[in-house]
Formats: structure tokens, sequence, C-alpha cells
């Protein structure tokens, strides 16, 4: 991730609460800042007051309390067409009625301007998606990844400089899906502009990104750079929710110099990089991605941990291997491997020593 | 971009299957017996329709041009006619076959319909034939002295005109009846007198009282609609039940009420003076006339036009409102631009069931119209149950409703689009 100067609050949440029946709060406290020019991701399950965030930033809910900004400006009691916010709906929300062309037009008629001013807009944002020849097109009579172009094309034609995008993707199949999520990148990166991304797909949060907020339960539980959070998961939530993980359930033995001791269910002890855990005989799930353990001997890192595991299933994937084992009482501790000449293959019943260095293992709060 | 290039395949041979027979008579082959049964299983429903819709409306249509009532009774009368031409002053002969005619017919107690077929065209004939009828037996020729000696109407010009004109089974004068037109002295079509000319202007207030009910209907229903699109599913189906209620109810127990409430006696009246807003000598009439009318039928019409409405808007997604107001729109501009036109399908679809059932509507005016709210729909009942007893007058009118309707139908499908029509 680069370091951006001056990002600091075009996009500014401020102790922001909603409640939708007044017994419940759906987004709890939310404190955000986003740069100018940022990418930033709201991921998190369905449910968990990121889409409600969005709305909020759009206007099309209301704040219960606290202040939402945008270029310093407190925008709670502005109404939605005035604050100049592009958006991109997960249904694309293309008018049926009208065409390609009619539908770009329509931000741009609103705003009082000439039919030729217009059109040299229309065609600028077409050629930005590589829709042109699409102008007189109804939106029915274009595939998924087509609307999606237009429902881009149509949320930048009036050069917003903030763009909320509300699961755009998720209507696309796999390989469309990730050829959008580079356009969309490029878009960003080639035109300057902020935009705030709401999904609920870890992998293209991942991608696109320079910052994800993960939310969970109405609150941010972790805000980071993709690698960070994929690295360095502050809580089993977050270490959950990206990627794939195994967990180890146990009890924290010691902690001393930046270590943690484990004991572990079955009675081994392991060591662990604490987070979030601070005292001896709390309960902790120590986390592990499933790459970064290894089997053969050769490969396993300097002062890397070892522990005893039993082969239950070896699953042939084309470029990786994904092995499930049984490891202290745990069956399902998956492993990934490349798929190198060198890579031996597991066979299920076996027994190996598998190991990881000790960093990678981290002991986090318990779910 | 994989998903933006269009291929085209274009076939320049007809296709062969793997034996060398042609591709389309085997898919036709390979569908007959689906279609087959697809055909039996609507074929029941098929017949239900052509015999109680098709051959029904057809019998209607046959009925309004059809009278034999004179050709079948005075043939020798008939044959006369048609052996000389219109202008010939009627001589002994034609006067020899009314006598022949009438005797027999006054035998057969037939003498009633005849003289009822040409009362239709010239009032005040029915007790001619009646009268003279009663006296056939005992006539002796000439003929010509003796039907004037009894009634010297018979001599009359305008009467063998008129017979003559009668005397076709086959006859479009119900319709030009039905239009306030008649058959002029010379046999041109001139409109009728202006105090016996009520079918027109009958017509023209069914189709505007048609017209308003339509409007209120919309004006009405369109919130209505919108309310019940937005609420949750549990609240907009137990409003919808209040939508519905009036379905559910005895049309006349709700004309009734509506006569309570109405009524110069009646609550709406007694409020007003209650309140002050008019004087108790004054109480407005809203029942048994117009607008009697057309408040009793928007009521019993409003579920037709909320329910297209509701079954359009339903699916409308919020989103668009919302992408319309996201990209500058002010509410109303999303509201018109964007929302409106998705819901014309309904619009249009509700408009022209309470326009077509409003148009033919028989009940409520004929219970709290008065005379002012009497429509075009009272005339038909007039003529095919009531006092008038004409059938083919009755189905005249009826038939001109039914082409009325269906010009209506083109000029909504040229307009429109017939296409663009939800009704749920």
């Amino acid at each position: 991730m680069q370091e951006r100067e001056n990002t600091d609050g075009f996009v500014v949440f401020d102790h922001v609460q909603k409640s939708y029946d007044g017994e419940t709060l759906v987004v709890k406290d939310l404190n955000l800042s986003i740069g100018k020019g940022e990418f930033l991701t709201m991921l998190g399950p369905s449910g968990s007051g990121k889409t409600t965030c969005l709305m909020m930033l759009a206007g099309f809910e209301t704040a219960t309390h606290g202040d939402i900004r945008l270029d310093g400006r407190p925008i709670n009691s502005v109404p939605p067409h005035k604050r100049g916010i592009g958006m991109v709906f997960q249904n694309y929300a293309l008018f049926p009625h009208m065409t390609v062309g009619e539908n770009l037009g329509f931000p741009l008629e609103v705003r009082g301007m000439g039919k030729f001013d217009r059109e040299a807009k229309i065609k600028r944002a077409l050629d930005m998606v590589q829709m042109g020849a699409f102008i007189n097109r109804r939106p029915a009579q274009l595939s998924g990844g087509q609307q999606q172009r237009i429902a881009l094309a149509r949320a930048l034609v009036f050069d917003p400089s903030l763009v909320l995008m509300d699961e755009p993707l998720g209507a696309l199949d796999k390989q469309l899906r990730e050829h959008m999520q580079f356009e969309i990148k490029h878009l960003h990166d080639s035109l300057g502009i902020t935009v705030v991304y709401v999904t609920h797909d870890q992998g293209e949060a991942l991608t696109m990104s320079d910052r994800i907020a993960v939310f969970n339960d109405g609150r941010i539980q972790q805000l980071a750079a993709p690698n960070e959070l994929y690295e360095a998961p502050q809580n089993s939530f977050v270490a959950q929710f990206i990627g794939e993980n195994n967990k180890l359930p146990g009890t924290i033995e010691e902690i001393a110099d930046g270590r943690a001791t484990v004991r572990l269910q079955t009675g081994e002890f392991i060591t662990a990089t604490p987070v979030n855990v601070s005292q001896k005989g709390q309960p902790t799930l120590v986390s592990i991605r499933p790459e970064r353990v290894e089997y053969m001997p050769e490969r396993l890192p300097a002062g890397a941990h070892t522990i005893d595991a039993e082969v239950l299933e070896f699953i042939y994937m084309g470029d990786m291997f994904r092995t499930r084992l049984k490891v202290a009482g745990t069956d399902d501790f998956v492993i990934k491997n490349r798929n190198t000449m060198e890579q031996r293959r597991l066979q299920p019943g076996e027994i190996v020593k598998i190991g990881w260095a000790p960093q990678d293992a981290r002991a986090l709060d318990p779910l | 971009m994989s998903d933006m290039t269009a291929t085209t395949t274009s076939v320049s041979e007809a296709l062969t299957t793997a034996d060398g027979r042609p591709l389309k008579a085997a898919l036709r082959r390979a569908q007959s017996l689906a279609k087959r049964r697809a055909f039996m299983l609507v074929l029941p429903l098929l017949a239900f329709i052509v015999v109680t819709f098709v051959m029904p409306i057809g019998e209607l249509l046959h009925e309004s041009i059809y009278n034999p009532d004179f050709h079948d009774n005075m043939p020798e009368t008939v044959a006369w006619f048609a052996a000389n031409p219109p202008s010939t002053v009627p001589d002994e002969a034609a006067f020899t076959a009314l006598a022949d005619d009438l005797k027999t017919s006054a035998a057969a107690r037939t003498v009633a319909q005849v003289g009822t077929r040409v009362n239709y065209v010239m009032p005040g004939t029915r007790s001619l034939f009646t009268a003279t009828g009663r006296k056939a037996k005992s006539l002796q020729p000439p003929y010509k002295d003796a039907l004037i000696a009894a009634d010297p109407k018979w001599g009359d010009p305008d009467l063998w005109a008129t017979m003559r004109q009668v005397s076709s089974s086959y006859t479009a004068d119900f319709y030009l009846a039905a239009l306030d037109h008649t058959h002029g002295p010379k046999g041109n079509i001139v409109p009728v007198p202006a105090d016996q000319a009520i079918y027109l202007m009958l017509f023209e207030r069914t189709f505007l009282v048609a017209a308003a009910i339509t409007f209120i209907c919309f004006v009405i229903g369109f919130p209505v609609a919108h309310l019940l699109s937005v609420l949750p599913l549990r609240t907009s189906n137990l409003l919808m039940i209040f939508v519905l209620l009036p379905f559910w109810t005895s049309l006349l127990v709700r004309t009734t009420s509506w006569i309570a409430l109405l009524q110069r006696e009646g609550v709406v009246n007694d409020v007003l003076v209650y309140l002050g807003v008019i004087d108790a000598h004054g109480r407005l009439q809203m029942i048994y006339n117009q607008t009697g009318t057309i408040v009793a039928m928007t009521h019993i019409l409003l579920p037709f036009m909320i329910l297209p409405l509701y079954s359009v808007m339903r699916p409308i997604p919020p989103s668009y409102v919302r992408a319309a107001r996201s990209l500058g729109a002010t509410s109303w501009t999303a509201f018109r631009r964007i929302y409106f036109p998705q819901t014309l399908p309904g619009i249009g679809a509700g408009s022209l069931l309470v326009f077509i059932l409003a148009v033919g509507y028989y009940i409520t005016p004929a219970l709290v119209g008065g005379a002012s709210g009497q429509l075009i729909s009272n005339q038909v009942a007039y003529f095919i149950t009531g006092a008038g007893n004409n059938w083919s007058m009755g189905c005249a009118i009826a038939g001109l409703l039914l082409a009325a309707i269906l010009i209506l139908y083109w000029v909504y499908d040229r307009l429109v689009g017939i296409d663009n029509l939800k009704l749920g």
C-alpha cells in the first residue's frame, strides 16, 4: 500500500449510529475517514451494516446519530440529488424505458446541460467502458457484463469526485467478475476518483482496494490495507472472514517477549504471536494460514514449530494440493501446497510432521 | 471483450439430420406430438369459449340485423313488393295480397307480431294491424275499398313505404335507429326529429361518464397502489384485503349503502348541514342523478384499477428511483421521468378495464342513476327485458357498444401497443 499525502477526511463518518427500529443498532459508533482518491472497500457478511453505511453516505438513509462529512461539509441534511455522488447499484438500476444514451444523458439533462455538451460527454463515458457502439440499445438488449459497464459509465458521466458501488459485480459469472475488477480498478487509477465499494466477496476486496474496512455486527472489525488484513488479522472474525484459516483452540500458558505459549486441547504446547490476548489462562484461538504450513522437512523455516498430524484427505486442485489433516484433536486442519515438481503428495492415513514459522501462528480471541 | 462480440452464423444451405432428412421437417415431426397434446389440453376451454362467448355474440349480432316477423307472416304482400318497384302506387292486387295475408296471420294469431314490427319504424301502427286483423275474416273484395273503409290509414303511402321497408328479413334499420336516424319519405337516411333523438346523446353520456369514472379511479387508485407496492408484504396484504372487500360484498348492498349515504336525508347531507356548510333547505341532490352513478360506479370499479397498477408497481425495484436521485434528479423529476413511465402498462390495463366495464355497466345506473344517470346499457336492458320488447333494437345498441370497444382497443394498440398491457 502506498502512503498518501493529504488523504485525511474527504469522506468522514464521525460517531455515526443507525437504528431502524429504535431498539437495535445496525451501525454502532462508526468512525471512518476516507482519503481523496482512495479505493476503500466495506467488506462484511450480510447484515453487518456495510450497505447501511453506503446508503447513509448516498443519502437514502439518515444517520440516527453522528455526522457524515463530504469534503469537509456535513451532508446529513443534504438530499441525495444535491450530493453529487455517483452510484452503481447491485442490479445496475438502468432505466429500462430509456436507451443507453438516454440513461447516460439523464444525469446531465437534470443538471441542465445542453444537448451538444451532453452528446460529447455521453460519447466519452461510453468510450471509457468500450461501449460506444451500444448507445441506441435498450438495457434489456444487453448482457449482464454490458449492463454493468453502462451502469459504471452512467455513474461516472457527470464527473463525480466520489463514486459508491454496492456489490456491483455480484450478478456476474466468475470470469467476467474478475475481468471487471481490473477494469474498475484501472478506471479508478486513471480518473483519480474516490471509490467506496461494498462487497461480501473477500477476493474482490483484496484485489481492488487500497484499504478494506471489515464490518461485522455494526462495527468495523479492522481497517487496513489488503496485505495487512490478510497477514495480520487483528481478531478471529477477520482471520476467519478473510481467506482460509486454520484455528487451533487452546489456553494461554505464558506471554513473554512478544511470544505466547499456548497449551492446546490435547496437551501439546505451541508458540504463537499474541495479538489480542494478554494474560495467562485466557482461552484463545491460534490462527494459521493453510499456505504457511509445510510438511517437507527441508522446507521448514528456521525455528519452526513442528507437530504431528494425520492425513485424512488429499484433494488435487490443479495448481494446488489441498490436504486435510487431523492436528491436536482438530480434524479440519487444511494445508495448501503448490503443485511443483518436487512436492510430495501425502497419502490418507499417513502421519507427518507439519510445521510453521512462529510469527505465522497468531493467538487471537476465541470467537 | 468476449461478452461484447456477437457471433452470427449464417446458414446458406438447409441443414439435414444425421440420416439426411431435412432438419426442419424432423423438428416439426418431433414437436407435433407435443403440440397435439397441448391442443387437447386447451380444447375444453376453447369449446367453452365458443359455446358461451363466440356463439352468443354471433347470435346477438345476427339478431340485430335480422327480423323476419313481417317477411314470414305476410308472404303475399312481400311477393307484391318484390314484383313492383318502390314508387308503385298500391293497386287492387296489392290490397288483395295484404288482405289475404291479414286473414292468414289473424288466423295464425301472428298479426300482432307483424304490427309490432311495423310499429318499430312507424309508431302507432300496431293497433291498426291488430284491429284490422280482428275484422279480417269479414273483409270482402274489392279489398282496397274494404280496407280503407276499415281504417283510412291503409291508404297512407307512408305506411306502404314502411311496410316495403320492413318486408325484408335482413335490415340495418335497427342500427340506424340506434344512431338516431331513420328512412325519410324518399327512402333516404335522415336524422330523427330532435325530440325523439336519445341514443347518440346516451352514447355520448355513457362514454363521458365512463371516462370520468376511469379518470377518478386512476387519481384515487394510483397512490393507493403505490403505497401497497412499497409497504412490506405483510402490511400490504392486509391493506389489499380492504381493496378487495368490495368484491366480497353484494353489488346490491354496496349500491344501497351509497343511497343511504348520499340521499337527501342521508349521512353526507346530515353532516354538511350539521357543520353548517349547507342550509337545511339546500340539501344536495347526490343520488338518482349522474353524480350518484359516478360515485357508486367509481367505488365498484376502483379495484380493477388498483390491481393492475399494483401488479406493475410491485416489481419495480426502489433502486430505479434511488439511481435517479443519486444522478441528480429531484424526487419529482425521478417520479415523472423514471417511475411513472414504468407504470404505464398498469395504467393502460387498469384504465381499459375500468372504462370497458363502466361503458357496459347496468345495475348501478339503473338503481342510483335517476333520469340523468341512465346509460346506454339501460336502453339495452329496456329493449331486451323491459317494456321496449324489441330484441333487435337491444342487440343493435349492444352491437354498437361492442364495435366502440373494439375501436377503443384498436386505438389503444396503435397509441400504446397492446403488448404494453399488464393485467397482473
